[in-house]
């Protein structure tokens, strides 16, 4: 009897948040691009399916025939993420998170993140604590960008929130993830899906991420402020697959030394 | 009566409906989201809600972000 070993393409299980499936693991923003029709390019070629977007005053006296972002990505083909993105305190982001749910008709999926400080950006952790459980009990569902703190990814975990979204590195800063083994212990303890947010400045970065076994990667500024960013909304999305991939087969164990990849016995010499 | 929108004086005719409001900001048709004084009122209301001297209103919209 002869094993056989499949070549078919390997299948995955979708992404699934708040009950609803993707196939698409890269989550991506609409912030900093040249223009709509670049940010359109660059997400259909991303093959994200979950888009962030934020939530600001309507500019007074803008010409009215002006294609708005929801034209360009519209909410039928995408699911939309609205952000909280400029919000200091817990008060000012539930704020913005109803005023979006009424933009959206009711849609209730959100990012929470609340800041500390302007030069970080850095998660105020208290205030989205506080934010988080006010969500929840008026029925949002809350991804929640956080710290790569294992412990308040937990209790935010806890408190209900449908995914958890630990920075690799400062919101626009490109550094990669910063602290992997902290992302392995989040990781280690979790029971909902497990993003990096933030951070990620090429498309090593999110492959690393989808090593580590996340469940995904959110990201804008690497994307748009690439050269080419549509070309490098194509090299993530290949990034996070092939990521993806490699944390599904399982890596080889490293090992200081070597070992002959060709056979020792049968050598001429 | 003079109201507040997004931060700048606004002149109205006295018991204009949000609705009035939207018309004139030209923003039929489009995606926004009302709050008055910082409380939302709902699109199905806004035919008939009735703004008031000095009303604070935010009209907002989806934009680019992360």
């Amino acid at each position: 009897m002869t094993n056989t070993v499949s070549s078919s393409p390997p299948v995955d299980k979708p992404l699934i948040i708040a009950g609803k499936e993707y196939k698409s693991r890269l989550l991506v923003g609409t912030g900093k691009y040249k223009d709509l029709a670049e940010t359109k390019a660059a997400i259909e070629m991303s093959g994200a399916e979950i888009v962030t977007v934020a939530v600001r005053r309507t500019n007074i006296g803008q010409n009215a025939d002006e294609p708005n972002l929801l034209d360009v990505i519209s909410p039928d083909k995408y699911t939309i993420l609205p952000n909280t993105a400029g919000c200091y305190t817990a008060k000012d982001a539930v704020r913005t998170c109803k005023l979006a749910r009424e933009l959206l008709g009711g849609h209730d999926l959100v990012k929470l993140e609340v800041l500390g400080d302007q030069k970080t950006l850095y998660p105020n952790v208290t205030e989205t604590l506080i934010a988080a459980e006010t969500l929840i009990k008026d029925g949002f569902k809350v991804m929640v960008y956080t710290t790569d703190d294992p412990l308040i990814a937990q209790r935010l975990e806890e408190m209900g929130c449908v995914a958890v979204m630990p920075l690799g590195a400062p919101i626009g800063s490109g550094l990669g993830i910063r602290n992997p083994y902290n992302i392995k212990m989040i990781l280690e303890n979790a029971n909902v899906p497990i993003l990096v947010d933030a951070g990620v400045g090429t498309a090593s970065d999110a492959s690393i991420a989808m090593e580590l076994g996340c469940e995904g990667v959110l990201m804008n500024t690497a994307i748009a402020a690439a050269k080419d960013p549509v070309r490098m909304a194509n090299a993530m999305r290949l990034a996070v697959e092939s990521g993806r991939e490699a944390w599904l087969a399982g890596r080889m164990p490293r090992k200081l030394y070597a070992s002959a990849s060709s056979p020792i016995d049968g050598l001429i010499i | 009566m003079q109201i507040q929108v997004n931060g700048e004086p606004l002149e109205l005719a006295d018991n204009a409906t949000i609705s009035v409001l939207v018309t004139q900001m030209i923003l039929e048709g489009q995606r926004y989201a009302i709050e008055i004084n910082e409380e939302i009122i709902s699109r199905s209301h806004h035919d008939t809600y009735c703004l008031s001297d000095g009303d604070q209103v935010e009209i907002v919209q989806a934009i680019g972000g992360g």
